[in-house]
């Protein structure tokens, strides 16, 4: 299972088409992607184990949010005022 | 790009542009015919001797005059319908690029890899090199690899704008706040103008898209340079 997600990390081209977001309107995609990812983490170190599964939705994030949301979001957990809940 | 005295669209250079180009044709050629008839019909009207004016009702041609209307509608529905369900379709990028329109500059975010973004600002009449074209020349174009399906995801950094390529049969609007999904293939290399399509201020004329397609082995080059520089 492991290996699957890890195959699929090294073989990463670009976000594929996430059926859960199948509009024009993407703006979740790239949100949920980046809390999943920050959930994944936190959980994952939580525990003590390997976060590196965790690294398909930074791609996928980082694939479709735009730098400055990025950035600000980035500014936001640092200050403690991140709107979403990870 | 477009041609002074231009009737038509500009020659695509997408598999869509192309469908919508053959569309319009088709439901343009039936305009022509339904108003020649017309035409034809009021002259007819117009410049005739007969005077027998007392012809009340007639049930055969009310019967073909709603049957056939609803045929052509049926004949320009179809293709329609399915050009639009084939722009649905779903796609399996190659590349993702971010555009993200700005007062009065596009940005263009290449970060599937490394974190390339860059500006677009239009060239100033004064600057142009000659052979070049005012008001839709940028500083940096938006290299592509041709043959690729290409995702788009549009969105700005204040008001709204809109980011259309007219070869490539592309608009979407550019909101802050949303990111908007567009797709698009570009079957032969070269380079397609486009320019801002939401008014947007003081400069919405001049802040213009240049989309570049180029093989595979110019693009990689292109972005390490691009990288490299930035």
């Amino acid at each position: 299972m492991a290996d699957v997600i890890e195959d699929k990390i090294k073989n990463y081209r670009t976000a594929p088409f996430d059926a859960r977001f199948p509009n024009t309107n993407q703006t979740r995609n790239c949100f949920q992607n980046y809390l999943d990812f920050h959930r994944c983490n936190k959980v994952l170190s939580s525990k003590g184990q390997d976060s590196s599964p965790c690294e398909w939705y930074q791609k996928v994030y980082k694939s479709l949010c735009p730098m400055s949301w990025v950035e600000k979001w980035d500014g936001q957990i640092e200050d403690g005022s991140f709107p979403g809940k990870i | 790009m477009a041609h002074p005295t231009q009737l038509g669209f500009q020659d695509a250079a997408s598999p869509v542009m192309e469908e919508l180009l053959h569309f319009h044709d088709h439901a343009l050629m039936i305009v022509f015919l339904i108003s020649t008839l017309v035409l034809y019909i009021i002259i007819a009207m117009v410049s005739t001797k007969l005077t027998n004016k007392y012809i009340l009702d007639s049930q055969e041609i009310e019967i073909v005059w709603t049957i056939l209307p609803a045929v052509i509608l049926v004949l320009i529905a179809l293709p329609s319908l399915r050009i639009l369900y084939l722009m649905d379709e779903i796609n399996d990028p190659h590349l993702t690029i971010k555009a993200m329109g700005h007062q009065w500059y596009w940005s263009y975010e290449y970060t599937d890899y490394e974190n390339l973004g860059f500006d677009s600002y239009m060239v100033p009449t004064q600057d142009l090199a000659p052979g070049q074209f005012r008001l839709l020349e940028t500083d940096h174009r938006m290299v592509v690899p041709m043959e690729s399906p290409v995702r788009i995801l549009v969105s700005a950094e204040d008001v709204l704008h809109s980011w259309a390529v007219p070869s490539l049969g592309v608009k979407m609007d550019a909101v802050p706040g949303r990111l908007n999904q567009t797709a698009f293939i570009a079957s032969r290399p070269g380079v397609f103008y486009g320019q801002c399509s939401e008014i947007c201020g003081a400069n919405h004329s001049f802040m213009p898209i240049v989309v570049e397609a180029v093989p595979l082995e110019h693009f990689e080059n292109w972005s390490s340079l691009m990288l490299e520089d930035a």
